[in-house]
């Protein structure tokens, strides 16, 4: 085989097999969509229980995204969970905005959700998000209904 | 009885200590290998050649099994899911099994036994013919001159060999699961962007894929020049790197799954 027919076969081979890494890039993996702000300020929240919130989840506010969870902590003092939020720099939250602690379907991931409030102060970096609501946890709300059937029950006789 | 007891102890003992030995010799060969890489880069065109054999060959094994594997992931992933009413997550099925395992894994098992198996074949007749000899003789290092080449070319194909498979195999199940079945097309590739995650999911594919590679293409030079320079010598040596390599492949891949996915 002749040096430029070898050449070219090779050549072929390497741009085939680069053209399938950019397209497992592009089209398969979420590099073209993911999530990576330039510039990003941290807040944190303290919540009663974050179910299985996981540091890394999405943080999103009206189902889009605008930041992600940094980490997640206990606290020995208040005994609650602090989270560290960071949120996209162009996305500037007032003071009295509530975080929450949500999962997108029935049974799917878990993600903070954050609802703006009215006040004319922003968060800043650094600052705490005072109002928080804790994750739903199943057993703990099937435990409440079953509780209140049974009250219901009682009450009847 | 004492006497035959002791002599099966021996044999233990003695193929513990082969093993051993011929594992502390592989380590040395492969080390030797690096530290004459230097011809592989500065001859270029003789790693090019070593590219064309071991990759641009496998072309068509690995572009047809990989649409097949696609496939059939396509129709047991379609089969599995819509019973739970969830048949649009057929997508990022597919593709994470592909792009995280079965594309490393399944090119890799075709690799060693398409490339690794010849180039034990070509390096042990090389030996037996006394050509790596000759080459000594002319103060021709064999190890720079033909090991080195054959080495390289394989480690630089394995990558994009496992990514090719991975495309196909997505393309494969494309054609099953949106073209014939009928699942939306926009569902299929959203579902799939949003399971598979570029950092932890193909970037660690590709380090797998190259791990293999550096595996199976230093098992395959390495039975070939430690062959017995005879026709029987050289046929136990490729098939003992086909079972190796296949072996080695899957020990190290459940290694670096253990690292890379169990994490968090």
């Amino acid at each position: 085989m002749s040096k430029a027919t070898l050449d070219l076969w090779v050549g072929i081979f390497v741009a085939l097999g680069l053209g399938a890494l950019v397209l497992l890039a592009l089209k398969v993996s979420n590099a073209s969509t993911s999530f990576r702000p330039d510039k990003e300020y941290t807040v944190s929240a303290e919540f009663q229980n974050i179910g299985s919130l996981k540091a890394g989840a999405p943080v999103r506010s009206a189902g889009v995204m605008v930041g992600r969870v940094e980490s997640i902590s206990f606290d020995t003092a208040k005994y609650v969970a602090r989270i560290v939020l960071k949120i996209d720099e162009r996305y500037p939250f007032p003071k009295d905005t509530t975080a929450a602690v949500l999962t997108s379907g029935l049974l799917g991931e878990q993600y903070v959700g954050l609802e703006a409030g009215g006040d004319d102060q922003r968060l800043k970096d650094g600052d705490v998000i005072r109002l928080t609501q804790s994750a739903v946890v199943l057993e703990k709300l099937i435990g409440q209904v079953l509780f209140d059937k049974a009250q219901e029950g009682g009450s009847k006789q | 009885m004492l006497e035959s007891a002791a002599s099966g102890l021996r044999l233990l003992g003695e193929r513990v200590i082969d093993g051993i030995v011929r594992l502390g010799y592989g380590s040395r060969f492969f080390v030797l290998v690096l530290l004459r890489s230097a011809t592989s880069f500065r001859r270029f065109q003789l790693t090019l050649r070593e590219i064309y054999f071991a990759g641009v060959l496998s072309l068509v094994i690995i572009i047809v099994s990989g649409v097949f594997v696609g496939m059939v992931l396509g129709l047991q992933g379609y089969d599995t899911l819509q019973r739970y009413g969830s048949s649009e997550s057929v997508g990022s099925l597919v593709a994470l099994s592909l792009v995280r395992e079965l594309g490393p894994v399944v090119a890799a098992l075709l690799f060693a036994g398409r490339a690794g198996s010849a180039i034990t074949a070509e390096i042990g007749l090389m030996k037996a013919t006394e050509q790596l000899q000759a080459m000594e003789m002319m103060a021709v290092d064999p190890i720079a001159r033909v090991v080195g080449p054959r080495f390289w070319g394989g480690v630089l194909s394995m990558p994009l060999l496992a990514a090719l498979f991975s495309i196909v195999g997505i393309f494969g199940g494309y054609l099953v699961v949106v073209v014939t079945i009928g699942v939306d097309s926009g569902a299929w590739w959203s579902q799939m962007q949003s399971a598979v995650d570029f950092r932890d999911d193909i970037v660690n594919g590709v380090i797998k894929s190259f791990v293999f590679g550096v595996a199976v293409t230093a098992i395959a030079v390495f039975e070939g020049y430690d062959a017995p320079p005879t026709a029987e010598g050289v046929s136990h040596a490729t098939t003992r790197t086909v079972v190796t390599s296949s072996l080695a492949i899957l020990g190290l891949d459940f290694v670096l799954t253990a690292f890379m996915f169990m994490g968090d």
